[in-house]
């Protein structure tokens, strides 16, 4: 048993309502009990999809219990093919349903329908929602791929994107638009739009584009095994991922690489000298592995920042992630718990959060600058205009959506310049942000038993040890409050070095001195 | 139907009792707003993983601030042995309760696999309740989707909490059913102006101010889905005071009259205190009955409130109810209510495909619907209101009347907004 408090990922039957959503002509019998078609709501409130999710709840209840709820489910699943006339079907259960062992696979196997109905085995107390996408898209690949021909002009199929995906929509477009440019034809993008009689014609394709491998890796691997499909590894988010990404589809596909960049404005917004300002500022990077993991390229080598914390929620690309971590000198933070990822931000004193929904919130109380980069996603994160993360288009985005946030680069003089001024003051915050500044509130800490908390008190501990005097402490404040925090540390760090226990003014321009750059 | 017909609304009117899909909430959704009524309550839900994303779906915006409510994730390892799942639960109330030492009140609720495989919470409150003395009362109930319907989530909330209130022999009013400070605050302004005493609320702001109850109790219900709670007083030896709910001017005046009633105020004292307040609430609501009036109604089972508030919009706003759907239909706590109802469309349960048929072919001009289907009615050309927006607004008594007919006016003024800007 664990004690959760908000969590990154839904229940496995929530991946598997994301595919089913995404696609056409399927329909997904769930058995479950009332309540559990609260996950309509992500998909008709979140993403505002016009259309009811094409799932049917069994709906049992405690009378049904003992009783026959295998029945009710054979009703539900004959009632449903009667209603909407699938393509195919998925059936499946609930962590409830799980429980009460009805096997809808076998119960539906019983009613000979008249399309393929594809059951799902989604372990509901051990897997979670990026899992049950996965695992679903692959079942259905696996049940419904037909072996063909190759399609007479190169092409590909795109894999991964599903219903509720952070910028999924977008990105499948702009890759698209992409590999067209090159001469490579998308025989299919799935599951996101495709349906059951486009998956059937998936081994059409010369290869496999992947850029999700949260939700698409298990049918990328299952297509190179059984129809010989090569796929791709690079995810294409950023400039420099775009163009390896290019050079590994132009290889895949034999054709050119060379690809128009007169659209891709990202490089030089990054080089032009307003920019000057962002360099080195301290990044905190959390989402799923994926989008972590390119952000965090992104942030050091495209835009100059320093990335100061990285971390996935996700265990199953734990690997990965920690060898990526430490080529930024990091150790990966893995957690599904926001309350670790809240003590390592603390700990990692960012200026900007690259995060989840979930560190839009952290970063919301301890007044940090945040863009979202990754799933778990809200109901902002699906805009109206035209906004991929993946391809030079999507590297023009994350350059805009990322600064946007923070204190622009003369405005930061300003407040460095005039300090106590009432218009340029602390709390007065980036200027082209409306509502009213407030001071970032005193971090609250859990006493959570993690290596970041101990970090913390650890630094606590040898801040009581130090003395501020109080023109140094006067001094401090005069800073602005977005380096305040780095400028403390900095000069305790290094009166602890040099045996200093009294920090004065000359104590603080020294450490300035020392860890100028 | 023949003119002679007894004016008697719906009291008589058959039900269509359906049974099939729900698209509703499970009682566990109660706990959004009960964590913010009770300022030192803890609702730590035994469930599985989809508890917890339901939580956090159907607050919409997370209440960021660490959340007084939380779920005991059960594990594979949890379901292989019962007893396993006793101590690791204490364990982790345990651990919540070192780390909340602000936390009086903790719930401990149960959910369907909870339920399913049978895990006894009672027993686990009793041990915690024996260990921690006075300091934290530990409550169980269950919020499961298979015993519970939404609303019904406070119902069983509540009526876990009586069993445990203190005894008294003296008279008192207890007014039952979770308010918003504010609403609560008029409440027992006007019960006061009309010289009642001894006034208490089920559930109070924090725990040291939980009512008491005895023989001598006159309580009445604010909200209709309370009958578990009004049956667990009736048992402690209260007395329920039976009225209409008070939504809107007439409800309210109907709720305050037979409270009136039972203690003995005067009917010019009931006057004088009700007038002042009942022109405001008149004149609020005229303001959106104007965009109301002779509109089609259509409302989807959701929270036990519709009849109430299709009572309201018909009477005072002047729509036209064609269909009331409810999750549950208690006779005897909503013949009051029935009796005012003109004649309609009731149903009971769900079947959601064949409710969305039915609506389909009445074409309503407004829609009361969950989140779930908002959206695919508003794309198919329906105006609708989200009805979870109805127990996270304050609705009760005279000052929100005008409110509550603008949650249902806004959705029909915006639509004739966005279709004038496209002329």
């Amino acid at each position: 048993m664990k004690l959760t408090l908000w969590t990154y990922e839904g229940p496995p039957h929530v991946g598997a309502m994301r595919v089913a959503t995404g696609m056409k002509d399927v329909h997904y019998v769930l058995h479950a009990p009332q309540g559990d078609t609260y996950a309509d709501l992500l998909f008709t409130m979140i993403e505002r999809r016009n259309h009811r999710p094409p799932v049917t709840f069994t709906t049992f209840q405690a009378s049904d219990l003992g009783g026959d709820t295998a029945n009710l489910f054979k009703r539900a699943a004959q009632g449903a093919y009667d209603r909407f006339k699938p393509q195919a079907m998925i059936v499946g259960a609930s962590c409830t349903a799980e429980l009460i062992q009805d096997d809808p696979g076998g119960l539906a196997s019983t009613l000979g329908l008249p399309c393929p109905v594809v059951p799902l085995d989604l372990p509901s107390y051990s897997r979670k929602e990026n899992f049950g996408a996965d695992e679903t898209f692959h079942a259905l690949v696996r049940a419904l791929a037909q072996p063909c021909e190759r399609t007479a002009e190169v092409s590909c199929n795109i894999l991964g994107a599903t219903a509720l995906g952070f910028r999924h929509r977008d990105d499948v477009t702009e890759i698209a638009t992409l590999l067209r440019s090159m001469g490579i034809a998308v025989n299919v993008a799935a599951p996101l739009d495709a349906s059951p009689d486009d998956l059937k014609r998936l081994p059409a394709a010369h290869f496999n584009v992947l850029l999700y491998p949260e939700t698409g890796e298990g049918a990328a691997r299952w297509l190179e095994k059984h129809h010989a499909q090569a796929w791709t590894k690079t995810i294409p988010i950023g400039a420099q991922a775009t163009r390896e990404f290019i050079a590994e589809v132009a290889a895949l596909a034999g054709v050119s690489a060379h690809v128009d960049e007169k659209n891709l404005r990202q490089p030089w917004w990054s080089a032009s000298v307003d920019s000057t300002y962002l360099t080195n500022k301290r990044v905190f990077i959390f989402g799923d592995a994926t989008h972590a993991m390119a952000a965090a390229r992104v942030a050091r080598d495209e835009i100059g920042f320093e990335v100061v914390g990285l971390g996935c929620y996700n265990r199953e690309f734990a690997r990965p992630m920690r060898a990526c971590a430490k080529d930024y000198g990091l150790e990966a933070l893995i957690s599904d718990d926001y309350l670790d990822v809240e003590a390592a931000i603390i700990a990692a004193a960012p200026e900007l959060i690259l995060g989840t929904q979930m560190e839009r919130h952290i970063a919301k109380r301890l007044g940090i600058a945040c863009a979202v980069i990754s799933a778990p996603v809200h109901v902002q994160d699906f805009p109206a205009r035209y906004s991929p993360q993946m391809g030079f288009e999507g590297a023009n985005v994350l350059f805009d959506t990322w600064i946007h946030p923070l204190v622009m680069g003369l405005e930061e003089h300003l407040l460095t310049m005039f300090r106590e001024d009432f218009e340029f003051h602390d709390a007065a915050g980036p200027s082209h942000h409306g509502g009213k500044a407030t001071p970032a509130p005193a971090p609250i800490l859990e006493p959570t038993a993690n290596a970041a908390t101990q970090m913390i008190e650890a630094a606590q501990a040898l801040a009581h040890a130090l003395h501020w005097l109080p023109e140094a402490e006067q001094e401090l404040k005069k800073i602005p409050f977005f380096v305040r925090t780095k400028a403390r540390r900095n000069t305790e760090k290094y009166a602890t070095e040099k045996g200093v226990t009294q920090i004065s003014i000359e104590t603080l321009y020294e450490a300035k001195a020392h860890y100028a750059r | 139907m023949s003119l002679d017909t007894p004016m008697n609304g719906c009291l008589h009117t058959p039900v269509l009792r359906e049974r099939g899909q729900r698209e509703v909430f499970c009682g566990l959704t109660g706990i959004i707003w009960l964590h913010r009524k009770m300022q030192d309550a803890f609702f730590l839900v035994v469930g599985s993983r989809t508890c917890a994303h339901l939580l956090q779906s159907a607050a919409g915006v997370m209440i960021f601030a660490e959340p007084r409510f939380g779920t005991a994730i059960l594990e594979e390892k949890d379901l292989a042995g019962l007893a396993d799942a006793h101590t690791e639960l204490e364990r982790e109330v345990e651990r919540l309760l070192s780390r909340r030492p602000d936390i009086r009140q903790l719930f401990l609720v149960g959910s369907c696999p909870s339920e399913v495989i049978k895990l006894d919470l009672s027993r686990t409150a009793e041990r915690l309740n024996a260990r921690h003395g006075g300091a934290v009362r530990v409550y169980n109930y269950s919020g499961s989707g298979i015993e519970t319907t939404f609303t019904q989530g406070e119902d069983a909330c509540l009526a876990a909490m009586v069993p445990s209130l203190e005894d008294t022999a003296e008279e008192s009013l207890l007014v039952v059913g979770a308010l918003p400070d504010v609403v609560e605050d008029q409440c027992l302004s006007l019960l006061t102006q009309m010289g009642i005493k001894n006034v208490s609320f089920l559930p109070s702001r924090r725990a040291s101010g939980a009512p008491k109850v005895g023989p001598n109790t006159r309580f009445i219900l604010t909200q209709p889905f309370l009958a578990d709670t009004a049956h667990a007083l009736e048992r402690r030896g209260a007395d329920r005071i039976a009225a209409p709910f008070p939504f809107g001017e007439e409800g309210t005046t109907d709720w305050l009259r037979a409270v009136a009633k039972t203690c003995g105020v005067t009917l010019e004292t009931f006057e004088a205190v009700t007038a002042a307040p009942r022109a405001r609430a008149r004149k609020a609501v005229a303001a959106h009955a104007e965009t109301l009036r002779d509109k089609t109604l259509f409302m989807f089972p959701d929270s036990q409130l519709e009849i109430p508030l299709a009572r309201f919009l018909a009477r005072e706003c002047g729509m036209l109810p064609v269909e009331v759907g409810t999750p549950y239909l208690h006779r005897g706590l909503m013949e009051p209510e029935l009796a005012l109802l003109p004649q309609t469309v009731l149903s009971e349960g769900q079947d959601v495909d064949l409710q969305l048929d039915r609506h389909a072919a009445l074409k309503p001009d407004l829609t009361v619907c969950g989140l779930g289907l908002a959206n695919p009615l508003e794309a198919a050309g329906y105006a609708t209101k989200w009805a979870i927006e109805l127990v996270f607004t304050p609705v009760h008594f005279y000052e929100q009347a005008g409110d509550l007919a603008g949650l249902f006016s806004r959705p029909l003024r915006r639509r004739a907004l966005l279709e004038g800007a496209q002329a």
